[in-house]
């Protein structure tokens, strides 16, 4: 065994310029599998981890109500309430379209919407300054707001002086309460993250001038809870309906989970794509392991006539074969390895060889070396003695 | 060798019972061998001779277990080598049988002592006795200080010296000397043919194959085949009578 390895490491190294040639193959076909999976994982998981910030602990409840059903804010509270094991937060969701004035100034694109207290905690935000709105607030139907950074910047210059200042929202003159923390820090824009304010959901519902709510958010407390809660919110409002056309809850993780399937999909075609780089390669090998077994039909012959068996001679050559296809597995690796880490580095994402693409073209390599090996070794094993002897 | 104490000495070494070789040349049936019968013991120095197309390939490929008759039996050393499988055959050329070939068949890539060690490791012997009996192997023919050349750095009479060494290495039965001759000039044909002669003193059976009565002459015992049949069977002196 160990003389075979010797052997065919003495025969690779023989031949250098073919050896080297049959490689190549294996190497392209390993690099290009490594490269692509990687490149494709690494980028897909800055999409994936963006995607994450998001919130996939969160899913949105909408409703159609009819004047004969609906879900009043107060069910939804009682249902909450019951599973406090399951759910960590809730809000109900009302979209205000308006402009925000402050004497001269003012702001169009600011996203409005009145919440519950708990909304600050459900979306995972922290407070710059002053406070967040109370339960109080929302009895009393107080005129009182929390701003996003950008919104306190635009309007007040800086998040201390928009503390106690108000804002004019359809007339109504809304009292700056709290300021949220900056959440985008590469980009401060017009309808951008910090460009939203918050005000109790009782107020904006009147300003609205509509009775039902038709919107809820929702956080569970462990991001595996998420497929139980979900079922839970629509027997809820199955209860209700009784048609389940008529609401909709979408779990942000649920997006999450097509997002990481399709990933995988992709990555599974690309690398499937390379691994038809790495089959031609391996009837390379096999194109030059049949030349080498009928160029060495003497050899062959001579060793048959001094007693190896066919065992031997097959063993001989399906190792060269596999030797030659992981050497040029293992360079095809640190190929594929260094040329992922450039790319990585010029395309800005944090791209690394998976160890399951390294270790599946590794055994891919030899695994062709092994079969495309086997039917030229077959052949030299099954020589004739005689034969191989008269050859030149 | 275990293999040749167990076996009774009064059996011939090499037992040859109607042998048959046919060749299917298309429509056509040759008879390489048409009922060649033969007994070889011991310590003999046989030349079998013959014009090319006679035969004596033939013959000399069943001696050496390389193939099997078509009818015929043949027992070496007592067994039955007549329809033995491929592996079963390597086994037998690799215990019983040393090859020595008109081109010497060295293998290029392999040093003199690898070349020596070859039917050792296909006996499977460890790798310190291998060497060692290469090497000793390589100082009977008087190449034991070249042991790390290639085979293209030496002459031809050197490199059938090492196939000599080569098929003395596994201290067979038999030693199969094809044309042995064949590739050298006269000088050193003489060498290799006395350092035959001198293995067979030492108590080693010969069997050479040639088409060269006069070379022939240097055996103990001649046998001459003629289309595939034995015509002549007998002393040296007795085959130089009749040339």
């Amino acid at each position: 065994m160990l003389q075979s390895f010797k052997l065919a490491l003495k025969s690779i190294w023989s031949n250098k310029m073919r050896s080297f040639l049959t490689m190549l193959g294996i190497i392209i076909g390993v690099a290009s599998v490594i490269i692509l999976v990687s490149l494709v994982n690494g980028y897909m998981s800055t999409v994936v981890e963006n995607f994450a910030s998001m919130g996939v602990n969160q899913m949105s409840v909408r409703l159609t109500n009819l004047s004969s059903r609906k879900a009043e804010v107060d069910d939804f509270y009682d249902f909450y309430s019951k599973n406090t094991d399951i759910f960590a937060q809730m809000s109900p969701n009302v979209s205000l379209m308006a402009t925000l004035k402050k004497g001269n100034d003012s702001l169009t694109s600011t996203s409005i919407s009145g919440c519950s207290e708990e909304y600050l905690d459900l979306k995972n935000y922290e407070l710059e300054a002053g406070r967040n709105i109370q339960y109080a607030d929302i009895l009393s139907r107080n005129k009182v707001c929390v701003v996003g950074y950008y919104v306190a910047q635009e309007l007040f210059g800086d998040t201390q002086s928009a503390l106690g200042e108000t804002i004019k929202i359809n007339g109504y003159a809304f009292k700056v309460i709290g300021v949220v923390e900056r959440q985008d820090d590469d980009d401060l824009d017009e309808g951008g993250t910090d460009d939203f304010l918050w005000m109790p959901y009782s107020i904006a519902v009147k300003m609205a001038r509509s009775a039902d709510i038709s919107n809820y958010t929702f956080a569970t407390a462990d991001i595996d809870d998420t497929d139980r809660a979900k079922e839970l919110l629509e027997n809820f409002l199955y209860e209700i309906y009784k048609n389940d056309d008529l609401y909709r809850v979408t779990a942000n993780s649920e997006m999450l989970d097509s997002l990481n399937e399709q990933i995988a999909m992709m990555s599974a075609m690309l690398g499937g794509i390379a691994g038809i780089s790495l089959l031609v390669a391996g009837v390379g090998v096999m194109n030059i392991m049949l030349v080498s077994v009928t160029e060495r039909t003497r050899e062959i012959g001579i060793r048959k006539s001094l007693g190896a068996k066919r065992g031997t001679i097959m063993q001989q050559f399906v190792i060269e074969a596999a030797v030659t296809s992981s050497i040029g597995g293992v360079i095809g690796i640190l190929l594929g390895a260094g040329v992922t880490g450039l790319a990585g580095n010029l395309m800005g994402i944090n791209a690394v060889p998976t160890p399951g693409a390294v270790l599946i073209s590794f055994s891919v390599s030899v695994g062709i070396g092994l079969i495309f090996g086997y039917m030229p070794a077959n052949r030299a094993a099954k020589l004739n003695p005689i034969d191989a002897l008269r050859s030149d | 060798m275990g293999m040749e104490e167990s076996v009774n000495l009064d059996v011939p070494l090499i037992e040859l019972k109607n042998i048959e070789k046919i060749y299917q040349m298309g429509e056509e049936e040759v008879r390489a061998n048409d009922g060649i019968s033969l007994e070889i013991h011991r310590g003999e120095f046989v030349a079998i001779v013959g014009k090319s197309g006679s035969g004596k390939s033939t013959l000399m490929n069943i001696i050496g277990a390389l193939d099997v008759p078509t009818s015929g039996e043949y027992f070496l050393g007592g067994e039955d080598v007549s329809d033995m499988e491929d592996d079963e055959l390597a086994e037998i050329r690799n215990k019983m049988i040393g090859f020595i070939f008109q081109q010497y068949n060295l293998l290029p890539k392999l040093n003199l002592l690898e070349n020596v060690e070859l039917p050792l490791l296909y006996a499977g012997v460890p790798a310190s006795e291998r060497r060692e009996r290469a090497i000793a192997s390589l100082d009977r023919v008087g190449l034991k200080e070249k042991w790390k050349n290639m085979p293209s750095q030496l002459s031809g009479g050197q490199q059938q010296r090492v196939s000599i060494a080569r098929a003395l290495a596994g201290d067979p039965s038999l030693i199969l000397a094809d044309e042995p001759t064949g590739a050298l000039d006269s000088k050193t044909s003489r060498e290799v043919l006395n350092f035959l002669k001198q293995l067979n003193e030492e108590g080693n059976t010969i069997v050479m194959i040639t088409h060269d009565s006069s070379i022939a002459l240097e055996a103990r015992r001649v046998v001459r085949v003629h289309d595939g049949k034995i015509n002549f069977d007998g002393d040296v002196n007795d085959y130089a009578a009749i040339l």
